[in-house]
């Protein structure tokens, strides 16, 4: 790792004016960043670490809705969603491995946007809201490809809010080495409309796959998308998986996630 | 250089660290506690698992300023007090669960955590639950069957294949 500075505030105010120095970055957890930076990947010239403010951690369920503070790691996530929203819970419990789990952090997961992780799917399939310091951005908004977001330089998210469903479930298929998702599918049944959100295939990051959410408001059965495929033209294709496999696998785990849903 | 303070394994200790020392850089060379041993450095072997607060964390992916205040506990602080081994250490060395040993820090810990959540898993739950703890010497199979041991469940009828 190159040398950086190193700063762990304690409330909001003193994290947004450190990261008003010229290449500061945020940390989360660091489960990705660090290794990032091992590797020379990035170069800032302070790290401001998210981790000691107590506002930006912490579930809370309340009027339809559940709020998760950005600094809340995945292994909380799946402990205290588990009660309200089941199917995003049962994704956080899935993320890497449990020492991962108990650093990683889903404001530090979004900010990155990955386009295999795990969270993006969750919060776009839920019309989730994605807060920061300055406004409120949705999800539809949010995501703008891969590891590409709408946030600004020196914004840091506070906390995501996820509308409940009536019902929903996340498929993952897991590349067993990293434990991304090679594909991975969340579906949210809301009273107006199905979402779909895919992440893992698309070289543009996550995606709502629109035509299998037409047909699933219509009839939420897994053979209401029986005859639907996804094009592979814009799909990832590695020595994992080639775009027409993960295009296939798309079809596949959105229909386990139909029959799953709870 | 910034000062960081921490508990571990019981006693209070401080030291110089530079932004990017590394939480297993502190305790291996700062301490001298080479227990905790660094496998990949990448996050993905779990050969450097400690506790921090209670929860299991690969030393080698957290910063050693991120463990200010912290109460840590590595591999040194796992045998009993009159220095017999733990129930889970004892259990390792009872059902084979180890051979060159490497990744044996990280496997009792991950073990101890698990144990402390969950004090009966099952065997898929174990398996699971080490996910992230690599061994290239066992084949995992005396790694859980000695966690299953340590736990206080019956392991005659698995097989010591």
């Amino acid at each position: 790792m190159y040398a950086f500075d190193f700063d762990r505030p304690a409330t909001l105010d003193a994290a947004l004016a450190a990261l008003q120095d010229e290449d500061a970055q945020a940390l989360g957890g660091g489960q990705t960043l660090i290794p990032t930076l091992k590797q020379r990947l990035a170069q800032p010239s302070k790290l401001v670490s998210l981790t000691a403010i107590p506002e930006l951690s912490g579930v809370r369920a309340d009027d339809g809705a559940l709020t998760i503070g950005a600094a809340t790691t995945h292994a909380a996530v799946a402990e205290q969603a588990a009660g309200s929203y089941p199917a995003l819970a049962c994704l956080a419990a899935q993320i890497g491995d449990p020492a991962v789990r108990n650093r990683g952090t889903i404001g530090g997961s979004l900010a990155n946007n990955d386009p295999s992780a795990c969270y993006p799917a969750a919060a776009l399939a839920s019309g989730a809201t994605i807060v920061t310091n300055a406004r409120q951005i949705a999800a539809d908004d949010y995501f703008q490809g891969m590891f590409a977001t709408a946030l600004d330089e020196g914004e840091i998210i506070t906390e995501v809010r996820f509308p409940l469903p009536e019902k929903a479930a996340y498929m993952k298929f897991e590349q067993p080495a990293s434990r991304f998702a090679l594909v991975g599918v969340f579906v949210a049944k809301y009273p107006d409309g199905v979402r779909v959100a895919v992440t893992g295939a698309s070289e543009e990051g996550v995606f709502r796959w629109t035509e299998a959410e037409a047909a699933l408001s219509a009839d939420f059965s897994p053979e209401a998308i029986a005859g639907l495929s996804v094009p592979s033209d814009d799909m990832i294709g590695d020595l994992h998986g080639t775009p027409d496999y993960r295009a296939h696998l798309v079809g596949v785990m959105t229909a386990r996630a139909v029959r799953d849903a709870v | 250089m910034t000062k960081v303070s921490m508990t571990v394994n019981g006693r209070p200790v401080s030291g110089e660290v530079e932004g990017r020392t590394l939480l297993v850089q502190f305790l291996r060379e700062g301490l001298g506690l080479t227990g905790t041993h660094v496998g990949c450095d990448t996050s993905q072997c779990g050969a450097c698992v400690v506790h921090v607060d209670g929860r299991a964390v690969k030393s080698c992916t957290m910063f050693a300023q991120e463990a200010e205040g912290a109460e840590v506990v590595t591999i040194e602080g796992m045998a009993n007090a009159d220095g017999s081994l733990s129930v889970i250490q004892q259990a390792f060395q009872d059902h084979h669960g180890l051979q060159c040993g490497f990744c044996t820090p990280g496997m009792v810990m991950s073990a101890a955590a698990l144990l402390a959540d969950n004090p009966h898993p099952s065997e898929a739950e174990i398996r699971a639950y080490l996910e992230g703890n690599i061994c290239r010497c066992t084949g995992y199979h005396n790694i859980v069957k000695a966690i299953m041991a340590a736990s206080g469940q019956d392991v005659s009828a698995i097989a010591a294949e």
